[in-house]
């Protein structure tokens, strides 16, 4: 996973912490061997003492590495959820109504655990809106423009469409947001963001106040000017382009199919459920009949729930998920565009300084190798989050449809075992003359 | 071709037994009420094949029609259970054989319901097709359909053949046996006469003053029947219809996760063959609704046999009808004896009042029209008993047949729920076996 190793960022000026870590795997320790304070052995796997003066230093990155005891399994398996890596976990449940004379909305607990330095305490616990969300959400793509941020589930709702109160909206929302929160607390180098920080911890969310650590990379990239045409991009990115153009397209179509599925389902039962209530009407003129007429009906009852269960899954679990890979794909196509935009700008300023080095001979200016500089982290940056993206991925997915499998095959059963008891429950009362058999 | 029954061994199996495509250890064969009728002693009757012919019909243009051949064969000896198959010794005989189309099944049933007014008599299967739900061809030269109404005719004969009365008809023994000749012979016994009046009586209106409870009983528990069984049907078919759809759409699902394969690199193979599950899934509803067809048809045979019961009670409203008016008549001539004789007016006659507005008539007048009523009188309670012995008898015939009816088709109903519950049970396995092998293909993205 790792992309080859990074230019000296010396040029760029001292950056801060987050931005050192990403030519690492997904699966790397936090920087936590900071000045002092750091009670886990230091040493490489040979026993080597190692310094941990300068965070930067390629030492103190095998620091990091040897503090994960659990390296190997991680090498060993690179899908492995790194939770006995992370030292930060943060889960978004509980949700409660709040009625103002000006609004009503919902708030969810965000509930923090960490062994973090950055973070005051081991633990934290408050209460944010679904606008919170969306501050942090923004801050993090402005102040980590070259990184992927993961996307929030749709911000607005019909009213009158979708009752934004309702126990399924808030549920699948609340899982979406808690699947972001995941997600950024995962990323090695979001998660260690001072807004997330004051996300997390902070009892009154001011999101007037700008946080003053903005990183120069940030404010930098947010200048680019727009003016400038790219000239080749690079396969690989092409490449990306083009898979997330396929992809996003087959995800509408898988949506639509789900969405069909469940329409066509839902008339099912509709039908299904009238066909058991015949059934039951039935048992009032017979006699002899009674029971196994009553089983029947109970059967196609059972059935119904089932069908009923499996499509309230679908459409809870399956269905959100789907829509979120598209929000997903949206954010990734902007990064790479943004990516294109300072490919295009350093060539830009390339030309126009080699134009003017030929006429009077001035070395290479400061700003073109700062935009190399800036292109170059870019583009590190991207490969690095596109290769945990692909894997993330990959696990969503197989996840995702192992579980519609999985609804599938528990529906067929709940209504095979209602079958099946119907039947022991009436061939006990065979008389010797019949011939049936049973499984 | 035939889906016909296991082996042609088997005697008196009536509906589907092919259930092949799912368990075979959930093997259940429908068996009539085991009436081991004289008939059937001698005879195994099956109806094998269906064939298409086209010939000029009786008003001389060309017609496409389908036949079916009837196969008789000598009986082999009974075990004691019927439906296990007992090898003859040797190699069986060839079986004697004989053409019919649907219109002769038609003919042979309208002569026995005049001939048995008081015997249910066996429904056919259905003329066209009806409740269908849509994918189902309502076309009657169709493959399908005329598979499951050669299951249907066969199922007809036995029924008839295992009836402890209309098993003993000289015109079902021909019909079975005679293949030239046989409508010539159909016609001659001049039941087109008795079939006319009875379809009259079938559409009179005419009240009955001491009802029998027990058949007034048994036509509303038919009618019920009619209207529950009615209802089913309709209501199977649009689930049919529903259920045909959920499992098509989820054949797209074969189409894109194949063509996001292509640009998967790892979890390619997993979606491709994840996608030719999804197309099994798609693809196994054609044959699940096919065998669900045949639970259809038993279903339909009792809607068609209410029919029967139905046309047998309202034969004995009309004996019992027939048999009070009858005895009303008797009442009112005995009514006018006694006035003749006393002299006294009891009952208004428009004779006794013209009499009176014009004087009354001679003695002699009067001892002819008393020799005239009492002959009358005679011949009447003549007619009142013999009408009374024929409702009698009637009562008795239908009676034992619906009590007969009523047994069979506990028997029969249940079964039908039962093989409906293995069709159902099968289903299920079917698509947990489906959504694992998916699964497993999923696990390996």
């Amino acid at each position: 996973m790792s992309v080859g190793a990074p230019r000296a960022l010396a040029s760029s000026g001292q950056k801060p912490i987050t931005e050192i870590l990403h030519p690492l795997s997904a699966a790397e320790e936090p920087l936590s061997a900071t000045v002092g304070g750091d009670k886990q052995e230091v040493g490489l796997t040979n026993g080597t003492p190692v310094e941990t003066s300068s965070p930067a230093s390629t030492s103190s990155l095998f620091n990091r590495l040897q503090l994960d005891d659990d390296l190997e399994a991680d090498v060993r398996d690179p899908y492995a959820d790194s939770s006995e890596t992370r030292d930060l976990f943060v889960t978004v449940d509980d949700p409660k109504k709040h009625v103002s004379t000006m609004e009503t909305y919902i708030t969810y607990r965000v509930s923090t655990k960490t062994s973090r330095v950055e973070f005051d305490l081991p633990e934290y616990c408050v209460r944010r809106r679904y606008q919170d969300f969306d501050w942090l959400r923004i801050k993090l793509e402005d102040s980590q423009p070259t990184h992927l941020i993961p996307p929030l589930p749709e911000k607005f709702v019909m009213k009158g469409v979708v009752d934004r109160f309702s126990e399924e909206f808030v549920e699948t929302r609340m899982k979406a947001l808690d699947k972001f929160l995941k997600r950024v607390a995962d990323h090695p180098v979001l998660s260690f963001n001072p807004h997330l920080n004051a996300f997390l911890t902070a009892k009154d969310l001011n999101k007037r106040q700008g946080l003053a650590l903005l990183s120069k990379v940030g404010e930098s990239v947010k200048h680019v000017a727009g003016g400038y045409k790219l000239r080749a991009r690079p396969a690989e990115f092409c490449a990306m382009g083009e898979y997330l153009d396929t992809f996003n397209q087959k995800l509408g179509t898988i949506d639509r199919i789900a969405q069909r599925i469940l329409k066509e389902q839902s008339e099912y039962l509709t039908e299904l459920r009238e066909y058991g209530s015949v059934y039951s009407s039935w048992v009032g003129s017979e006699d002899e009949l009674l029971r196994p007429l009553e089983g029947v009906a109970g059967c196609v009852t059972t059935s119904c729930g089932a069908l009923e269960d499996l499509g309230e899954n679908m459409s809870q679990d399956f269905l959100p998920v789907l829509r979120e890979y598209v929000l997903y794909i949206e954010s990734m196509k902007n990064v790479l565009r943004k990516r294109d935009q300072s490919q295009a700008e350093y060539e830009g300023r390339l030309e126009a300084a080699i134009l003017r080095k030929q006429e009077d001979r001035t070395p290479m200016p400061v700003e073109v190798e700062k935009c190399q500089d800036k292109m170059e982290c870019f583009n590190a940056d991207l490969k690095a989050d596109w290769e945990r993206w692909q894997s993330n991925k990959r696990q969503d997915f197989k996840q995702l449809l192992t579980g519609m499998a999985d609804r599938n095959i528990n529906s067929y059963e709940k209504s095979q075992a209602a079958w099946e008891s119907l039947i022991t429950l009436l061939q006990d009362k065979q008389t010797e003359d019949k011939t049936s058999e049973t499984n | 071709m035939m889906a016909d029954s296991g082996s042609n061994e088997e005697v008196a199996v009536i509906g589907n037994t092919d259930i092949t495509s799912t368990e075979s250890e959930s093997n259940i064969i429908n068996t009539m009420v085991e009436r081991e009728t004289a008939l059937l002693r001698k005879m195994e009757i099956n109806v094998a094949e269906a064939e298409k012919r086209t010939g000029k019909n009786t008003v001389n243009m060309q017609e496409t029609y389908t036949v079916y051949l009837i196969e008789i064969r000598k009986a082999h000896k009974q075990s004691q259970r019927p439906a296990e198959t007992v090898p003859g010794v040797g190699a069986p005989a060839a079986p004697d054989t004989l053409w019919r189309r649907y219109s002769d099944f038609e003919l042979l049933r309208t002569f026995l319901l005049v001939t048995y007014p008081y015997i249910i008599i066996p429904p056919l299967p259905e003329k066209r097709a009806e409740f269908q739900w849509h994918k189902l061809s309502a076309d009657n030269l169709d493959p399908d359909f005329v598979e499951r109404r050669r299951v249907g005719l066969e199922n007809f004969l036995l029924r008839v053949a295992s009836h402890p009365v209309l098993s003993n008809d000289k015109i079902f023994f021909f019909f079975l046996t005679e293949e030239k000749g046989w409508r010539e012979a159909v016609l001659e016994t001049g039941f087109q006469d008795k079939a006319d009046s009875r379809l009259k009586s079938l559409s009179a209106m005419f009240r009955v003053k001491n009802p029998d409870k027990r058949f007034t009983a048994m036509k509303q528990y038919s009618d019920e029947l009619n209207t529950v069984i009615s209802q089913l049907l309709r209501v199977r078919a649009r689930v049919a219809d529903r259920l045909y759809g959920v499992y098509k759409v989820h054949g797209n699902y074969g189409r894109v996760f194949s063509e996001w394969s292509a640009i998967e690199k790892e979890m390619g193979d997993g979606l491709q063959s994840a996608g030719h599950h999804m197309d099994t899934y798609a693809a196994s509803i054609d044959d699940i609704l096919e065998e669900e067809e045949h639970y259809a048809d038993q279903l339909k045979e009792y809607l068609f046999y209410t029919d029967a019961v139905r046309s047998v009670c309202k034969k004995h409203d009309l004996i019992q009808y027939e048999l009070e008016m009858a005895a009303q008549d008797l009442v009112s001539k005995k009514q006018q004896r006694e006035e003749l004789a006393t002299g006294t007016v009891r009952v208004f006659s428009l004779k006794g009042m013209t009499s009176k507005l014009f004087g009354t008539e001679s003695q002699e007048q009067r001892e002819s029209r008393l020799a005239a009523l009492e002959q009358s009188i005679q011949e009447g309670e003549e007619a009142l008993k013999e009408k009374n012995t024929e409702c009698q008898e009637f009562v008795q015939m239908a009676w034992e047949d619906i009590e007969r009816f009523k047994e069979q088709k506990d028997k029969d109903l249940r079964e039908a729920l039962i093989s409906y519950a293995i069709m159902q049970i099968s289903m299920c396995k079917k698509g947990i076996q489906v959504w694992s092998n998916a699964k497993e293909c999923f696990n390996k993205m």
